[in-house]
C-alpha cells in the first residue's frame, strides 16, 4: 500500500450559485508528479487553493499530508510549499534576502539557512546574483528561484500553479529538471499547467472540465483510451463539451 | 472617428463606475464635505466655557453674570474662587476664558466711580482668545451703559452697521465656493493623472497609441468622462447648497456653469500635464496630493486668509487656479455679479489652460517620436 | 514565534529602506507641512481693507478716519466719491468694509447731540465681518469719548462710573499663531503617515501577489500583522520626533509638559491610527483604492478634528461625530501638553478613549483580515 499524501472525497466549492469545483475525488501518492489540467476557468486554481488551506471548501472532505483541510490548515501549511502563477518572491529584496526570509519563517535556523542557501545557489548557478534585487533577474530565473525557495524547508508536497507561464521551451525544460530532482528526493509535486508537453512529463494527470474531473490516469493510458497520438488530442476531446470556456 | 471616440469614452466610464471605492471619493467626498462645512464647521466662537471668579457677590456682579449667561457666546462653567483654580481648568481644557470680579465691585463702582475687571484668556488658541476677549469686553461695555442708564450721554455717534451678502454671518457663504474649487481640483487633477499614468504603467497606453487613433484623441477621450463627472459634481454641490444649506445662486446660473466648465478644463490640463511628466501611479498620486491639493486648501483663500500670509506666499497664491475660481464663484453665486466683474479672473484661467495644454501636447509628441 | 516576527521585521525594514520614495515622504512631508502650514494658517483678523466715503470733509471726519487707520486693524484702501463707487471696490474684493460719513456730520453732531455713521461690511466671511464691525465700533466709541471731553467743560460732566477692563493672555501672551498651529499640524502629520503608509503597504502585497505566498506559510495572522505594525509604529515615532525637532528649531516650541508623557500618548495613538490603516487595507485590493479610502476618511477626520475650527462651536450632533474621531483627541492632547503643560490627570480620559480606539480598530482589522477566503 503506497503512502497517500493527498486524499479528496467529493470536495466542492461554491461561490453563490456558481460551482467552481464539483465533487472532486482523487488521491495522490508520495513522490508522485501529479498534473492537474484544465481549460481556463475549469476550477484548477480553486481546487488547489482549497488544498493549500487558502480557501475553505463548501462541502466534501480532503486531507493533505494527513491533515484535514477544514480544521488543520496551519499544520498543512507547515508541510507544503506553494508557488503561484503570480510571481511570489519579493521583488525589492535580494535573492539571498528572499531565501533567508522564507527559510526563516519556516523555522530554519541560521546554520541551516546558510548551508541550504549555499546549496541552492550552486544548484541554480546564481552565485553572482545572490546580492542582486530579484526584480533585476530574467523571468525564467525568477521562476526557478521561486520554486527552489518553495521547497527550501523540504515540504512533503509542493503545489505549483502554472509555474512556467511566459518563458521559452528551453527554460521550461530546465525548470522541469528541478521538478524531477525534487520528486526524487521524495517531495510530492502537484502542478497545474496548460502546456500539453508538460503534461507528458507527469506521472499521472487529471483533466478538469467545468469543475468536474473528467479523466484521471497516466498520460500513456489516457492516450490509449482516447485513441490519441498526443495529449493535445486527449485534452481537446475532453474539453470540447465545456460550457464555461473563457 | 466619432464612433471610436464614443467607444473610448464608454470604456473610461466603465473603469470609473465599476469601482465602488473610486465612486466613494468621486461622489461621496463632495457630499460629505458640503455637509460637514455646512453643518459642523464654523469659525464662529460660541458656547465657550467661561469661569467667573466672583469675589464680590453683590448686586452688580450678579447682574453682570446674568448678562454673560444670557449671551449665546458663553456658557458659564463654574464659579471658581482663586487663580490656581483657573489654571487647573485651563490645563484640563475645561474653560477657555475666565472673568475675575474683585471684591467690593459694587462699592467701587458706585462710590469711587471706577472698578476694575480682569479677563484671563487661554491664549494657546489665540484666535478664540482674542474673539472671546472682544465679546466679553463688549458685554461689559453694555453692562456699564445699563448701570449708567440715568445719565444720558451727549454728542452720541451711532454707527449703523450693515452686513452685506450674508446678514446672518453664516459660514457656508465662504465654504461652498471653496469646496467647489477643492472637489473639482481633486476629481479632475488627481483622477485624470492617475488614470492616464495607470494606462502607461500597465502598458495599455501603448495599445491605444498603436490603434488608428490620433494621440490627441486618446487624451481627449481620457478627459471627457472626468469633465462630465465633474459637471455632475457641480450640480450636486449646487443642489445641496440651495436646497439643504439654503444658499441661493444670486447671479446667472448659466455663467456659473460656463465658468465651472472652464475651471474643470484648466484642472484637466493640469492632470494631463502631471501624467505626461510622470511614470508611476504612486508619483502621480503624490504630486497631485502634495503639489495640488495642499496648495488648493492653503491658497484658495477659503480656509486661510491670504492677506495674512507672508508676501512670497501671497505671490505664489496667484498661480493657483483655484484661487481665481474661488473668486469667480463667490462673485457670481453670492454677490450676484455678471461677467464684467470677473473677466480678468476668467482670462487668467484661460491662459493657464492654454499654457499647460501646450506643454503637455509638446512633450506627449516628443515621447511618441 | 519571536523568530518569525524577527524575520518579518527584517524583511519589512529592508523593503522600506530600499524604497527611496517612502523615505522621501517620511522626510519631506513633515518639513514642508511644518514650514508652510503655520505660515498660511493664520486666522488673525487684521489688514481689513477700508473704503471711506467722506461726505462731510470736516475736522471731525478727518480725525475719525485717522483714528481708524492708526488702529492697526484697518488699511485705507480708497477714498470714494460715492457709496456706489465704494461698493464697486467691495464687489471686486479690493475692500472689505465701507465707512460712509454723512454730510454735515460734524454740524449735526453738535446741533442735534446725535448723528449716525453708515458702515457696510462684506460678510461672506462671517467671522471677519463680525470682528471687523466690532473693531470699528470700539474705535468709534473711543472717538466719541474723546470729542465729548473736548466739547464739554469738565465741571459739566456728571461723574460717571467707569469699568476698566484689563486682560491677560495666558500660555501665549504675544498671541503667536504658530504656537497654536504647529502642535496640531504635528498631530495631523502622524495621522497621515500612520494611516496612509500602513494601508498602502499591506495592499501592495495583495496587489503584487506576495501575500498569497505568505498565506500558505505557517505564519500566524497576528505574526503578519505585528510584522506590519511595528515598523510603521517606529516610523510614526521617528516622524513625530523629526516634527518636534523642526518645531523647536524653527518655531522655538518646547513642550511645557512632560515629553515622556507626550511620547507615551503618541505611541498609543499610533496604534489606533495604524489599526485604522490596517482596517482600510482589509477592504481594498489595489493601492489606488486604499489611497482613495484613506484619503476620504482622513479628510473627514482632519476637518472634524478641530485643527482649523473649534469643536466647541460645533452643533451637538457634530460634537458627537467629533467624539468618534481619534484625531480630535490627538490634536487636543498635543495642544494641552505642549502649550499648557497639562498633566496626566488632565489627559487621562483622552488616553482611555484612544486605547479604546486602538483596541476596537485593531480587533476589527484582525477579524476582517483572513488568511483563507
Amino acid at each position: 500500500m503506497p503512502d497517500i499524501v493527498i486524499h479528496t472525497n467529493k470536495l466542492t466549492k461554491r461561490f453563490g450559485n456558481f460551482i467552481a469545483a464539483d465533487e472532486i475525488t482523487f488521491e495522490v501518492e508520495k513522490g508522485e508528479i501529479f498534473g492537474f489540467l484544465g481549460a481556463n476557468g475549469a476550477g484548477k486554481t480553486t481546487a488547489m487553493r482549497m488544498l493549500c488551506g487558502l480557501s475553505a471548501p463548501s462541502s466534501g472532505e480532503a486531507t493533505v499530508a494527513g491533515f484535514d483541510v477544514y480544521k488543520q490548515t496551519e499544520q498543512i501549511k507547515m508541510n507544503i510549499g506553494y508557488m503561484s502563477q503570480k510571481f511570489s518572491l519579493y521583488e525589492d529584496l535580494t535573492v539571498l534576502e528572499n531565501i533567508y526570509f522564507f527559510g526563516g519563517i519556516y523555522g530554519l535556523n541560521k546554520k541551516d539557512l546558510k548551508s541550504k542557501s549555499e546549496v541552492l545557489l550552486n544548484q541554480l548557478g546564481m552565485h553572482h546574483e545572490a546580492k542582486k534585487l530579484v526584480k533585476t533577474l530574467p523571468l525564467g530565473w525568477k521562476q526557478k528561484l521561486a520554486f527552489s525557495v518553495a521547497i527550501l524547508h523540504q515540504p512533503k508536497i509542493v503545489f505549483l500553479d502554472e509555474p512556467t507561464g511566459g518563458v521559452d521551451p528551453v527554460t521550461r525544460r530546465q525548470f522541469w529538471d528541478l521538478i524531477y530532482e525534487a520528486a526524487e528526493s521524495g517531495i510530492t509535486i502537484f502542478v497545474t499547467t496548460h502546456y500539453m508537453d508538460e503534461a507528458e512529463y507527469c506521472n499521472r494527470i487529471s483533466i478538469m472540465v467545468d469543475g468536474k474531473i473528467k479523466a484521471l490516469d497516466t498520460p500513456a493510458n489516457l492516450k490509449k483510451k482516447y485513441g490519441a497520438t498526443n495529449m493535445d488530442e486527449v485534452f481537446f476531446e475532453l474539453a470540447r463539451g465545456a460550457k464555461r470556456a473563457e | 472617428m466619432k464612433k471610436q471616440l464614443f467607444i473610448f469614452i464608454r470604456k473610461e466610464f466603465a473603469h470609473v463606475m465599476r469601482d465602488s471605492k473610486t465612486l466613494l471619493v468621486l461622489f461621496g467626498l463632495p457630499i460629505v464635505q458640503i455637509l460637514i462645512f455646512g453643518f459642523a464647521l464654523t469659525n464662529e466662537v460660541k458656547n465657550a466655557k467661561i469661569m467667573v471668579v466672583d469675589r464680590a457677590h453683590d448686586v452688580y456682579s450678579q447682574q453682570l453674570i446674568r448678562k454673560i449667561e444670557a449671551s449665546r457666546y458663553f456658557e458659564i462653567k463654574t464659579d471658581g474662587i482663586s487663580n490656581s483654580n483657573i489654571e487647573e481648568n485651563f490645563k484640563a481644557g475645561a474653560i477657555k476664558v475666565a472673568l475675575i470680579i474683585p471684591s467690593n465691585f459694587n462699592q467701587n463702582l458706585l462710590h469711587e466711580n471706577a472698578a476694575e475687571l480682569r479677563i484671563v484668556a487661554d491664549a494657546s488658541d489665540p484666535n478664540t482668545a482674542n474673539t472671546l476677549t472682544n465679546y466679553l469686553s463688549s458685554i461689559i461695555m453694555d453692562f456699564q451703559n445699563e448701570v449708567n442708564i440715568h445719565t444720558t450721554l451727549p454728542y452720541k455717534i451711532i454707527p449703523e452697521i450693515r452686513m452685506l451678502y450674508n446678514p446672518q454671518l453664516k459660514g457656508v457663504h465662504n465654504f461652498v465656493p471653496g469646496v467647489m474649487a477643492l472637489v473639482l481640483m481633486l476629481v479632475c487633477v488627481m483622477m485624470t493623472a492617475i488614470s492616464i499614468v495607470k494606462e502607461k504603467e500597465t502598458g495599455t497606453m501603448e495599445i491605444l497609441l498603436v490603434s488608428p487613433f490620433k494621440p490627441i484623441l486618446v487624451l481627449i477621450s481620457k478627459v471627457i468622462p472626468y469633465l462630465i463627472l465633474s459637471l455632475v459634481n457641480v450640480c450636486t454641490i449646487l443642489l445641496l447648497s440651495v436646497f439643504v444649506l439654503n444658499l441661493p445662486v444670486n447671479g446667472s446660473l448659466l455663467l456659473l456653469f460656463a465658468e465651472s466648465t472652464l475651471f474643470i478644463i484648466t484642472c484637466l490640463s493640469i492632470g494631463v500635464f502631471i501624467s505626461v511628466k510622470t511614470d508611476s501611479q504612486q508619483t502621480a498620486m503624490l504630486i497631485s496630493m502634495m503639489g495640488m491639493m495642499l496648495p488648493t486648501i492653503l491658497f484658495s483663500g477659503f480656509m486661510f486668509p491670504i492677506e495674512n500670509m507672508p508676501l512670497p506666499l501671497q505671490i505664489v497664491s496667484n498661480i493657483i487656479p483655484s484661487k481665481w475660481y474661488y473668486v469667480i464663484v463667490k462673485s457670481i453665486m453670492i454677490k450676484g455679479l455678471g461677467f464684467s466683474a470677473i473677466w480678468k479672473e476668467t482670462l487668467i484661467l484661460f491662459f493657464i489652460t492654454i499654457i499647460l495644454t501646450g506643454i503637455s501636447l509638446k512633450s506627449f509628441k516628443i515621447r511618441l517620436a | 514565534m519571536m523568530r518569525t516576527i524577527r524575520y518579518l521585521l527584517q524583511k519589512e525594514f529592508k523593503q522600506i529602506f530600499r524604497d527611496k520614495s517612502i523615505l522621501r515622504i517620511i522626510l519631506i512631508i513633515p518639513i514642508v507641512q511644518l514650514l508652510l502650514l503655520p505660515l498660511a494658517a493664520n486666522y488673525e483678523v487684521k489688514n481689513i481693507n477700508l473704503s471711506v466715503v467722506d461726505n462731510d470733509h470736516s475736522v471731525y471726519s478727518n480725525l475719525l478716519i485717522s483714528k481708524i487707520t492708526a488702529s492697526g486693524y484697518f488699511k485705507l484702501q480708497s477714498y470714494d466719491a460715492s457709496f456706489k463707487k465704494a461698493m464697486g471696490n467691495i464687489e471686486s474684493d479690493r475692500s472689505d468694509l465701507i465707512l460712509e460719513i454723512p454730510q454735515n456730520f460734524e454740524n449735526n453732531l453738535i446741533r442735534d447731540n446725535e448723528e449716525q455713521l453708515f458702515v457696510a461690511v462684506n460678510a461672506i466671511n462671517g467671522v471677519k465681518a463680525n470682528l471687523g464691525g466690532a473693531y470699528l465700533n470700539t474705535i468709534v466709541r473711543n472717538f466719541n469719548g474723546d470729542i465729548r471731553l473736548q466739547l464739554i467743560t469738565p465741571q459739566k460732566i456728571n461723574p460717571m462710573p467707569v469699568i476698566e477692563i484689563t486682560n491677560a493672555n495666558w500660555y501665549n501672551p504675544f498671541m503667536n499663531y504658530h504656537l497654536f498651529m504647529v502642535p496640531g499640524i504635528l498631530a495631523f502629520l502622524v495621522t497621515m503617515i500612520g494611516g496612509f503608509l500602513c494601508a498602502l503597504n499591506i495592499v501592495k502585497e495583495k496587489e503584487i501577489g506576495t501575500i498569497e505566498q505568505i498565506n500558505v506559510t505557517p505564519i500566524k495572522k497576528y505574526h503578519f500583522i505585528l510584522g506590519k505594525l511595528i515598523p510603521f509604529w517606529l516610523i510614526g515615532l521617528v516622524v513625530f520626533s523629526i516634527g518636534m525637532l523642526i518645531s523647536y528649531l524653527v518655531y522655538g516650541i518646547v513642550p511645557l509638559g512632560s515629553i515622556a508623557m507626550l511620547y507615551g500618548f503618541v505611541a498609543v495613538y499610533l496604534l489606533a491610527i495604524l489599526g485604522f490603516g490596517l482596517l482600510v487595507s482589509t477592504f481594498c485590493q489595489t493601492q489606488q483604492q486604499a489611497m482613495f479610502i484613506a484619503f476620504f476618511f482622513v479628510m473627514i477626520f482632519i476637518l472634524m478634528g478641530g485643527l482649523f475650527t473649534s469643536i466647541d462651536s460645533m452643533p451637538p450632533f457634530a460634537k458627537i461625530i467629533a467624539g468618534l474621531n481619534p484625531v480630535s483627541y490627538m490634536i487636543d492632547v498635543m495642544r494641552m501638553i505642549v502649550l499648557k503643560g497639562s498633566g496626566f490627570d488632565d489627559i487621562k480620559f483622552h488616553l482611555l478613549k484612544i486605547i479604546g480606539f486602538a483596541v476596537v480598530l485593531n480587533s476589527w482589522a484582525i477579524l476582517n483580515y483572513r488568511k483563507t477566503t
